[in-house]
């Protein structure tokens, strides 16, 4: 009995250094080695050369002449330290509520737009940091974003035509646009809103509704 | 559903199919065979590694040291991982300074990876340094995998091997078992495997959380860590802790469609494999062809279901109004949609993974009742790496009794007679299960402290205790994540429901491989119920149905059921 309690302990050390410490110490190098912009978040930059986040992670915008994400979950709102889900269910008369305040507010940042919302801008992802909208869903919104920038539709949908990633290998996951390069091809295409612009938008507090 | 969307479902299957023989005969060759690979430089490795366990020796072990020495391994991992986490706060790499886990934080987690289970009660990036995630829980995921593979090996050892004339007492060495699984099969797999996750995406440094600034000029702080290493051997090992909270619907874990289909056929890989090994070790492939037919029937018809369910519009918003609904997106990212979710959740519940890349609490009431039904009917639809084999075969043994019923003979199974002292032992198997998951629920039904615990109200809070307790039993660790998991009663009992699922059932597993190994073989004759065809395949199937539904049907009835048919007639909670 005591020799097979000496070879466990024993074994616990030995496989405790091999894949505990060992293995991800190898896949940590050659990581940095081979794929180093990824392995350190996929970090992208605006025209002016400043990181604004990751490629991967969404993040709130609020301001009329951007595109919106979908609702978050996590923390106070694509909040990167703690993600999750809204974990409601389908009887939930929570889920009911907020998406109807979702509905609301949406009606109210587009008055131009008719026709029933996209499903995705009323309800929260599973990570809470989805980077993503279905093509539908950033269309709908274009027509706030062109007159908040006052250019014409056309420009606006052209932008997010240009962006549609489509299924991965022609069958895998779903047709999807990144919000943040989206935004980011906007302000490079008509250029960077004006910082804080009171007129513009929202104010940019994310998050809040626009005014 | 769609066309594209079932597309997806095939192809996925199509590729499970595909890695199941080649990848079946090389884990033969390594754990079963003499001949391994690069045996000029792994053969050394092998050695010095074994010599320093101290089970150079590699001796042969009965049922009963093969039991002692999974026990004695699995309760100084337990002590480990348990003092770790008490002492984060003292050990390195832990640049956000979180602080020591607290008592029955720490026990529910140290069990839980322990018993490759991964029920998580807390969220990864705010509770656990990179240390702990690294050397507590990574090593835990591998090694909890190689257990679980030198159990099925153990059992198949039993059921296959044909004693000489001084008989055969023998199931291999379990010490020997861990360390081929480990060093031949899931580190050389994971090396690749973490290497194309950081390719497209996936996280893997040890800097501090970056704190930037958004388009928008707003502050965000981004979670980091060594994530990709932890990642693979989460999927491949059918482990399922995430590294963040959202597990793989986080970006940073599963960042593309492309990833989210190779982490499913990683959770399937090693299940589906073993099925051939089976079949090889018992002389006769179709044996192994025969187990797995019947988990993909049950698979098949999971996904269906699951898929069907989530297709539909989400009921409380359709009541709002004015929203076009392709399926119910509510919990699930935009990259993968309602098919990949929905296969995600199939494969996930039917191996024993747990990893999620949308929130099961928020599917439709079957939809959400799919993945439960996976998890009860024992995980044995493929099933965790290893414990998917012995279940499977626990059910074979009680098909061929009931087989054997039918006709009045004697069941035997591979030329072996099953007596009735393995029948109690794989009745005592099944009915483990249901005595942990249903016990446990209907005292967390009745207790304040079970209940105060709830993020939804009406049948779906009874859903979310149902679906933890049968969680933590069957090792498989997803959950219904609106329950609050980390209060003293939960970590406690679901501690308890997982010990319970794991070792009282690899102990009455074991023990029938020690009372098989020895039997003679008599050769197969007229009478003779052949375990290969379509008849015993469905009546595999229908055992397992059988049983699972006899158990758990009453209690969800009053869960998923009756809350499909209120979320029809539109009331809400």
């Amino acid at each position: 009995m005591f020799s097979t309690f000496l070879t466990a302990l024993r074994t616990c050390v030995v496989t405790m250094v091999l894949t505990g410490l060992l293995y991800p110490l190898s896949v940590t190098g050659l990581a940095q080695l081979l794929f180093p912009g990824e392995a350190n978040g996929s970090w992208v930059k605006d025209g002016r050369g400043r990181v604004v986040g990751s490629a991967l992670i969404g993040q709130g915008f609020t301001r009329e002449g951007y595109f919106h994400p979908r609702p978050s979950a996590a923390g106070s709102g694509y909040d990167g330290a703690a993600s999750s889900g809204s974990n409601l269910g389908p009887t939930s008369l929570k889920l009911k509520e907020r998406a109807a305040a979702e509905l609301e507010r949406l009606r109210r940042e587009n008055p131009d737009v008719a026709g029933p919302v996209p499903a995705e801008l009323v309800t929260t992802s599973a990570s809470g940091l989805d980077p993503h909208l279905s093509p539908e869903a950033a269309r709908w919104q274009a027509a706030r974003v062109a007159r908040a920038r006052g250019v014409a539709l056309e420009r606006v949908l052209n932008v997010v035509d240009a962006l549609v990633e489509g299924r991965t290998f022609g069958v895998l996951g779903e047709p999807r646009v990144n919000v943040l390069l989206l935004n980011l091809a906007l302000d490079r295409r008509f250029g960077p809103l004006p910082d804080a612009a009171p007129g513009v938008g929202g104010g940019g507090s994310p998050g809040q509704g626009a005014p | 559903m769609s066309f594209i969307g079932w597309s997806q479902i095939l192809l996925f299957f199509a590729l499970v199919l595909a890695v199941t023989k080649p990848l079946g005969a090389y884990l033969f060759r390594v754990l079963e065979g003499d001949t391994r690979p690069l045996p000029r430089v792994l053969g050394p490795v092998e050695r010095l590694l074994l010599r320093l366990c101290g089970s150079a020796d590699r001796r042969e072990q009965t049922w009963v040291a093969y039991a002692s020495s999974l026990l004695a391994f699995s309760l100084f991992s337990v002590l480990i991982v348990y003092g770790l986490q008490r002492a984060q706060h003292l050990l390195p790499l832990n640049p956000q300074g979180l602080g020591a886990v607290g008592p029955e934080l720490a026990f529910n987690t140290a069990v839980s990876f322990t018993a490759n289970t991964n029920w998580q009660s807390y969220a990864g990036e705010s509770t656990l340094s990179y240390f702990t995630q690294m050397v507590a829980l990574a090593w835990q995921n591998f090694v909890s995998a190689a257990a679980g593979i030198g159990v099925a090996l153990a059992l198949a050892r039993g059921f296959t091997r044909r004693p000489g004339p001084d008989g055969q007492k023998t199931l291999g060495n379990f010490w020997v078992d861990v360390m081929n699984a480990t060093l031949y099969v899931l580190l050389p797999l994971c090396l690749v495997y973490a290497l194309f996750l950081v390719s497209q995406g996936v996280l893997q440094n040890f800097a501090p959380y970056s704190q930037g600034v958004t388009l928008e000029g707003a502050s965000q702080t981004l979670a980091q860590g060594p994530v990709a290493s932890q990642e693979a051997i989460k999927t491949l090992g059918t482990n399922g802790g995430g590294f963040f909270n959202a597990n793989s619907a986080h970006p940073f874990e599963n960042p593309t469609p492309f990833t989210n289909l190779v982490q499913m056929l990683s959770i399937f890989a090693i299940p589906a494999a073993l099925t051939y090994t089976y079949g090889k070790m018992a002389g006769d492939t179709r044996q192994g062809w025969a187990l797995f037919a019947a988990m993909s029937v049950l698979f098949l018809a999971g996904v269906a279901a699951v898929y069907a369910a989530e297709a539909q519009a989400n009921p409380a918003l359709s009541a709002a109004g004015q929203v076009a609904q392709a399926g119910n997106m509510e919990g699930k990212e935009v990259r993968y949609g309602v098919a990949a979710s929905a296969l995600f959740a199939a494969v996930t519940t039917a191996a024993s993974c747990g990893a999620v890349n949308a929130m099961h609490d928020s599917f439709t009431p079957l939809g959400g009742l799919v993945p439960m039904v996976n998890m009860q009917l024992g995980e044995v639809v493929f099933g965790g790496v290893g414990a998917g084999l012995y279940g499977i075969l626990v059910m074979v043994v009680l098909s061929v009794f009931i087989a054997g019923l039918m006709v009045g003979r004697t069941p035997e199974y591979l030329g072996k007679k099953i007596e009735a002292r393995e029948m109690k032992l794989a009745m005592l198997y099944v009915l483990v299960f249901p005595l942990f998951t249903l016990g446990f629920s209907g005292l967390a039904a009745v207790l304040p402290q079970g209940v105060s615990s709830l993020n939804n109200a009406g049948p779906h809070g009874l859903s979310e205790i149902l679906y933890a307790y049968t969680s933590g039993t069957a090792n498989n660790g997803s959950a219904f994540a609106g329950l609050n998991a980390n209060t003293p009663f939960w970590n406690v009992t679901l501690g308890v429901a997982m010990l319970g699922g794991r070792f009282l059932m690899m102990v009455p597993a074991l023990a029938i491989a020690g009372s098989m190994v020895g039997k003679k073989v008599v050769p197969a004759g007229p009478g003779t119920f052949p375990t290969h065809g379509v008849l015993f395949t469905g009546l595999l199937v229908s055992v397992i149905v059988i049983v699972g539904a006899l158990t758990f049907f009453p209690a969800l009835s009053l869960s998923p059921i009756v809350e499909h048919f209120l979320a029809g007639a539109g009331k809400l909670y």
